[in-house]
């Protein structure tokens, strides 16, 4: 019984424990990546912003929240309603489950698997289903040319971002998630004599590759300016038309958590994760999971920015750039990365 | 031990159960939605027998490409099943031989190794220990050193094969519009603009 509960009980309880508080964080983290990119929407464009609710609007998004559970949910009587109700919950489950995988400091992660950027991967590719999920099932037009627009989106720039982080592991040799952060400890930097810094880290050594990454999460998480499957202007708002209430909340904040993991995706290949800037005895007291947060915000920041500044693409200027200008150049430098490693025997 | 032979058994039995209701489901598009759940069911048993590359590629090209595009042309096409399911009696000899060759080489294939455990160990590349060597690197060892050239040869199948598909249905339209995005890149003002001066009351 002893065995039982030490191999059994106590890690299925610390495994849960873990879980929760990382899913309270993380959903605290997405209120206000919410507001901020309201915040940041609206002071590019000379607005306030929400700043009604609580000290400078602090509590809109909580606020919002209670609007949304407390409205009347309405499925219209056309659509399927199993698929219609589980669309939702298939998006916002599949966006949290990959952040199981995530490492946010040196050893603080729930499942820390060998094949972690996979996973990640696999979770992002299986997002898509959410969205066509919603269109088919709502049975309307608008929706479903939505959700068919995001499946063709979606597959097509998983393409690159796939090849994108094959370059990432040719340079790391390892498919696990922390050892990709801790690769970038050394790098450009080091090897030109300088102490460990932020040059090391392969933002600068893959830099075609970090903006090739960069455009493609943002295609990839349907954000400006490539958010077609809910175009407003074209589509009214797309996939999630029908939707009100609870199930349209859980579809956002699935979309803000996959943002949320793309940005965490960035700092981690590309930015360092929790190695800080410059190797300075006051920058290494910093805790590690505080150089995640800001770099995972900075990234967040600019995702914001290019909502701001971006006008939306038209759809087949949206494609001609996923197939035909960043998959040969991802390709490409999948063939260069592996012959520099090579040559210079770096791998 | 109890705890995998548990999950063992739960996969089993919804990929089993699910992979039935994918042939038995009224609704197409339940059909492939099914067929997403037999596919995570089986990447949930690649887990349980430690072949975790395995599982995350079929998680990655099945269930995030391949039944993406079933979901999409089911979607798309207005099939009438009735009229397909008319003519299934008919057709039913056909399958049931297929299944049975189907069944017949996969207890060829586990059963050779698990009543003749010689056969195992004449293998000449056994699966390392997952302890010695992540199961991606043991693949890529395989692949791309023993079979490299075997491998490379079935990446040019595929690609002639693409390209096949793509000369089939590739039609070029005459007389519509088309951009040429460098043309309108190295436009310049002089190659763009003309600048006219008009005299008054005379016109161009």
């Amino acid at each position: 019984m002893d065995a039982f509960v030490s191999t059994y009980v106590w890690p299925a309880i610390i495994m849960v424990a873990q879980s929760l508080l990382l899913l309270v964080a993380l959903l605290l983290f997405i209120a206000y990546i919410l507001l901020a990119d309201r915040k940041i929407w609206a002071a590019v464009q000379l607005r306030r912003g929400p700043n009604v609710v609580g000290p400078w609007g602090l509590f809109q998004s909580f606020a919002d929240l209670l609007k949304f559970v407390f409205k009347e949910p309405v499925i219209p009587a056309g659509a399927n309603k199993a698929i219609f109700l589980l669309a939702p919950l298939v998006s916002v489950t599949l966006a949290l489950a990959a952040w199981a995988v995530i490492p946010l400091n040196a050893g603080w992660v729930i499942a820390n698997i060998n094949v972690g950027i996979l996973f990640v991967f696999a979770i992002s590719s299986l997002e898509v289903y959410g969205i066509i999920m919603g269109g088919w099932a709502s049975n309307s037009k608008y929706p479903f040319l939505g959700a068919l627009r995001s499946a063709a989106q979606m597959v097509s720039y998983e393409v690159s971002i796939g090849f994108v982080i094959v370059t990432v592991l040719l340079c790391v040799g390892s498919l696990n998630l922390t050892d990709i952060v801790n690769a970038q400890s050394t790098g450009i930097g080091t090897n030109l004599g300088l102490p460990a810094s932020f040059l090391d880290w392969h933002w600068l050594a893959l830099f075609p590759m970090f903006i090739v990454f960069f455009i493609s999460a943002l295609a990839e998480t349907n954000r400006p300016p490539f958010d077609l499957p809910e175009a407003e202007s074209e589509l009214v708002a797309g996939f999630m038309v029908e939707y009100g209430s609870t199930p349209y909340m859980m579809f956002m904040l699935g979309e803000y958590a996959a943002i949320c993991l793309m940005c965490a995706l960035t700092t981690i290949l590309f930015l360092g994760g929790w190695l800080p800037p410059v190797d300075v005895w006051f920058l290494n007291w910093v805790p590690g999971i505080i150089w995640f947060v800001l770099k995972a915000s900075f990234v967040f920041f600019m995702f914001a920015m290019v909502k701001a500044f971006v006008p939306r693409y038209r759809y087949d200027q949206l494609m001609r750039l996923g197939w035909k200008v960043f998959l040969p150049i991802s390709l490409a430098m999948v063939v260069i990365t592996a012959f520099v490693l090579k040559l210079t025997g770096a791998a | 031990m109890g705890l995998q032979v548990l999950f063992f058994y739960l996969f089993a039995f919804i990929a089993v159960a699910s992979a039935f209701m994918v042939i038995a489901a009224r609704n197409p598009v339940y059909s492939v939605l099914f067929l997403i759940l037999t596919f995570f069911n089986s990447a949930g048993l690649f887990l349980l027998t430690g072949a975790e590359f395995l599982a995350m590629i079929l998680l990655v090209v099945y269930v995030g490409a391949v039944a993406v595009l079933f979901l999409f042309v089911v979607m798309m096409l207005d099939i009438d099943f009735a009229e397909l399911r008319a003519g299934v009696l008919e057709y039913a000899p056909v399958g049931a031989l297929i299944g049975l060759i189907l069944a017949a080489e996969l207890i060829i294939v586990v059963g050779g190794a698990t009543f003749s455990p010689e056969i195992a160990k004449a293998v000449s590349m056994p699966i390392p220990a997952v302890t010695e060597r992540t199961n991606t690197a043991a693949l890529g060892d395989v692949l791309y050193t023993h079979y490299v050239y075997f491998f490379q040869i079935a990446g040019l199948v595929l690609l002639v094969a693409m390209i096949g598909a793509i000369v089939l249905t590739l039609r070029h339209r005459e007389n519509i519009k088309r951009q040429n995005i460098p043309q309108q890149v190295a436009r310049t003002p002089e190659t763009a603009v003309e600048v006219v001066t008009v005299k008054p009351g005379q016109g161009i």
